[in-house]
């Protein structure tokens, strides 16, 4: 087991080194003066213009901005954003946790909900159950997110008043980061109710970024069971005259569980790097908008700061996964 | 310091909900994070709000509602026969707010005046408004005349430099407070933790969450703020800002989709604000390129725009239309200038007249959105209809935001580019020279409009009282309606839902979002 994550670590160094050019090169290949953009109406005279492209290093020849960038990166230095002045690092970690919890709380929602709507529709395939929960499942996963999380809004927060419209906790709670995990943070400070305020406003966003990723784990359990259900082994648990139950759940659903996972740690991934929308809409401050704001104000650093950190959480996802998927089926790291 | 303020912030806000009597907290649901708080650094509105507009005072200041520059913490002002002197006199007794780092010893005087401008008169100074507003050329030397006392010495006449200064780069910082964070090997906290005289003390930020001020108890006005607690709190879109404030989860909104305003006018929780924006929307002909060089083909295909319908479907009623290159917020407007009439059939005669036949054209659209033009692309649209009507084929571009500024403003640029500006300081030197003078040829001046008989006023115009000015702007809107270098479109209204409960919000024409005298009412 240990050689295997030691095998699956050291596929780490070549993306690494691919994420960090690519992540360099995709914002210069854009069209867009960062320092053009930043002046905007009001323009900037040339001198001052000249001024600005030393200050970002702009004047040096493109493969010297890039070893200056990598030797930063290797000795943990990212830069600082050409708007704020803040560290990337400092401002990534900042949000991140608001994301990751966030995520988090997408999946297990969505791994709550999707798992037994797939296992119930691949026993009762072909039938009611089965064609219900699927039609429900491709509407989920085609509807506009923006509109499904406004709709939740008025509906909910708006006529119901059950949940808050938009944020991370009531603005009456104030308390220091200690995690920046919200739920653990609202716990630490002993206030009472924060807690539960928190939770409020985890689930409208979670409901709506676990959309489709439930969708899709509910297909792909779904998929997943009628395959092993149709195995010999299942057959002969059943001639046993085991209880349908227990057949299906652990049996089947043991084995259909490998293909789920694979997909649950790309939802994950996707999370991580995609709730720009969702994040939005509920004023979550995560790195979604973080990395859309700096893509269109061309703030070099964080750009390239940003997807890099963020490919390596999604790295780190992945490999969780393959050490899970190992330890599910023996198979595969023996190979 | 957040640990103390735990209790008294809890209790409010639960108060906030409740209902109860006890200290007041005003909820503004704001549209962005502001990039930093040291309002000298950024140019951001949103930047502005969170900081110059609660956390410090200029030396003048604009009266809220107004452009009128009024005294801020400088008491009384005077200049020199020539006007290239100016005196201020600090207002006694104002107090620098304190932090966890951070105790001021001793009051606001001169040496915080002539730091704040200093700092940013100096190479690598990062901020770009100061220079933006030709600041650093304009101020030869600032004198410490006495302790209260501070006198600018200028390069040359320029009227507008004092309300320049009740600009928010000009927001006075403390002196004592930046040269601590130095000798403390931190002087990123003076832009993160800022210390000013305003106000609201500030007390903390969440990162695109939360900002947190407190009411100045030792404030220099009497009675303000009228509030115990601030809190904005960050909400990037439009509708659910509405939502939150139709919920009562904030007391005040900016910037509400075109789209709500009507709904939110007949909903009773809230009473929608309403003032025309300090700002103008434009169509800026290339004046050095044929046949766009002759004035009566611009004038043509001016009066070929059908500008009501543009208000109508663009703005969705959010705008009125301009005729003038300034707004009418602004001193020395010029209310008897008459528009374009819209008139296809007289444009066609024109411009056959001029000897103009089977006219192609560039219309440029803006990528992003204005308040002065919310979709440049319909706008280009509708006025590609209306100039096909004369028989002018309109071919619509669009570049990336910072592409399109800069080859906006090349020389030989072709076409027409749809552009807008928001004015700076509420004086007309700020649209008119900026936008329409010989020095913005190839940067602001997207016309490339270089007309001696104008630029002779605005430049006499840089002197003098607003009583002398008036009349030589006055005369200038006339020439520039007869000369046509744009094609004038729209301002837009600014509209600021509020919940029933606030009381005294005033919508500010410079565009800010000023809380200093805003109460709730039980």
């Amino acid at each position: 087991m240990l050689r295997y994550v030691l095998a699956r670590l050291l596929t780490f160094i070549p993306t690494f080194i691919g994420v960090t050019i690519v992540s360099f090169g995709f914002i210069r290949v854009l069209p867009g003066d960062p320092i053009i953009v930043m002046a905007g109406e009001r323009g900037l005279s040339e001198e001052r213009y000249q001024e600005y492209v030393e200050r970002f290093g702009f004047d040096q020849p493109l493969w010297k901005q890039f070893w200056d960038y990598l030797t930063g990166v290797l000795q943990g230095d990212l830069g600082q954003s050409f708007v704020t002045n803040r560290n990337v690092w400092d401002e990534f970690f900042t949000l991140f946790p608001a994301t990751l919890e966030l995520s988090l709380c997408a999946i297990i929602f969505s791994v709550l909900v999707g798992l037994p709507a797939g296992v119930i529709a691949a026993v009762y395939r072909g039938k009611f159950f089965d064609r219900a929960l699927m039609s429900t499942a491709l509407v989920g996963y085609s509807m506009p997110i923006f509109w499904w999380a406004l709709l939740l809004i008025i509906v909910f927060s708006g006529n119901l008043g059950w949940t808050p419209v938009s944020g991370r906790i009531g603005l009456m709670y104030f308390f220091d980061d200690v995690t920046g995990f919200m739920l653990i943070d609202s716990l630490i400070s002993g206030q009472e109710g924060a807690f539960w305020s928190a939770v409020q406003h985890l689930i409208l966003p979670s409901i709506v970024l676990g959309t489709i990723p439930l969708a899709v784990i509910a297909r792909q359990t779904r998929s997943a069971m009628l395959e092993v259900l149709s195995e010999d082994y299942i057959r002969t648990a059943r001639a046993k005259g085991l209880r349908p139950a227990r057949v299906n759940g652990l049996h089947a659903l043991r084995n259909a569980l490998i293909p789920v996972i694979t997909v649950i740690g790309l939802s994950v991934g996707t999370l991580l790097a995609g709730a720009i929308l969702t994040e939005t809409i509920f004023s979550w401050p995560g790195i979604g908008k973080w990395m859309v704001d700096s893509i269109f104000r061309r703030d070099y650093p964080v750009v390239q700061g940003g997807l890099l950190l963020i490919a390596l959480m999604v790295m780190i996802v992945n490999l969780t996964v393959d050490i899970l998927y190992g330890l599910i089926n023996p198979k595969i790291r023996k190979r | 310091m957040k640990t103390a303020r735990l209790f008294g912030t809890a209790a409010l806000g639960l108060a906030l909900t409740a209902g109860a009597a006890a200290a007041q907290t005003l909820v503004y649901c704001s549209e962005a994070s502001p990039e930093g708080f040291d309002p000298a650094l950024y140019t951001s509105g949103t930047t502005f709000d969170a900081s110059s507009h609660t956390v410090y005072n200029q030396l003048v200041e604009f009266e809220t509602g107004t452009t009128n520059v009024v005294p801020g913490l400088a008491e009384s002002w005077e200049s020199n026969e020539d006007g290239t002197s100016y005196t201020f006199t600090l207002r006694p007794g104002v107090t620098f707010h304190s932090n966890d780092q951070f105790e001021p010893t001793r009051e606001l005087n001169a040496d915080d005046v002539i730091h704040t401008f200093e700092r940013q008169d100096v190479e690598g100074w990062t901020g770009e408004y100061f220079n933006a507003m030709g600041m650093g050329d304009l101020i030869e030397s600032i004198e410490k005349v006495d302790d209260m006392t501070v006198r600018f010495n200028l390069t040359r006449a320029e009227a507008p430099f004092v309300a320049n200064l009740a600009m928010d780069f000009a927001s006075i910082v403390s002196k004592e407070y930046y040269d601590a964070m130095e000798e403390a090997g931190t002087p990123e906290m003076v832009n993160q933790q800022p210390i000013g005289t305003g106000p609201f003390e500030f007390v903390d930020y969440q990162t695109d969450a939360v900002i947190r001020y407190e009411a100045n108890e030792d404030y220099w006005v009497e009675g303000v703020p009228r509030v115990d607690n601030l809190v904005f709190a960050i909400t990037p879109d439009a509708s659910v800002r509405y939502q939150r404030l139709q919920a009562g989860e904030c007391h005040v909104m900016p910037y509400p989709a075109p789209a709500d305003v009507e709904a939110m006018q007949e909903n009773p929780d809230i009473n929608v604000l309403e003032q025309e924006g300090l700002n103008v929307g434009y169509l800026a002909y290339n004046t050095q390129m044929e046949p766009f060089d002759n004035p009566e083909v611009r004038r043509a295909l001016n009066m070929a725009i059908d500008k009501e319908a543009i208000i109508d479907v663009v703005f969705q009623g959010s705008g009125q239309v301009a005729k003038n290159p300034i707004p009418p917020t602004m001193w020395s407007y010029n209310e008897a200038v008459e528009d374009d009439p819209y008139d296809p059939e007289a444009a066609r005669q024109m411009l056959a007249d001029a000897g103009v036949e089977d006219l192609s054209m560039r219309i440029w659209a803006m990528p992003v959105q204005r308040p002065y033009n919310p979709n440049a692309r319909r706008m280009a649209e509708l006025i590609q209809e209306d100039f096909s009507e004369i028989g002018v084929d309109v071919e619509i571009v669009s570049y990336e935001w910072g592409e399109y500024l800069d080859r906006s403003s090349a020389l030989d640029r072709d076409g027409a580019v749809l552009l807008g500006w928001t004015g700076d300081n509420g004086d007309p030197d700020n649209f008119l020279a900026v936008l329409l003078g010989c020095d913005g040829v190839e940067n602001s001046n997207r016309a490339q409009w270089c007309y001696q008989p104008f630029e002779d006023l605005i430049q006499e115009a840089k002197t003098g009282t607003q009583e002398e000015r008036t009349p030589l702007y006055e005369e200038a809107q006339v020439i520039f309606k007869e000369q046509a270098p744009w094609a004038t479109i729209a301002h837009s209204v600014v509209f600021m839902p509020v919940r029933p409960e606030v009381d005294g919000y005033v919508v500010h024409p410079l565009g800010g979002h000023i809380f200093d005298n805003v109460g709730i009412d039980e």
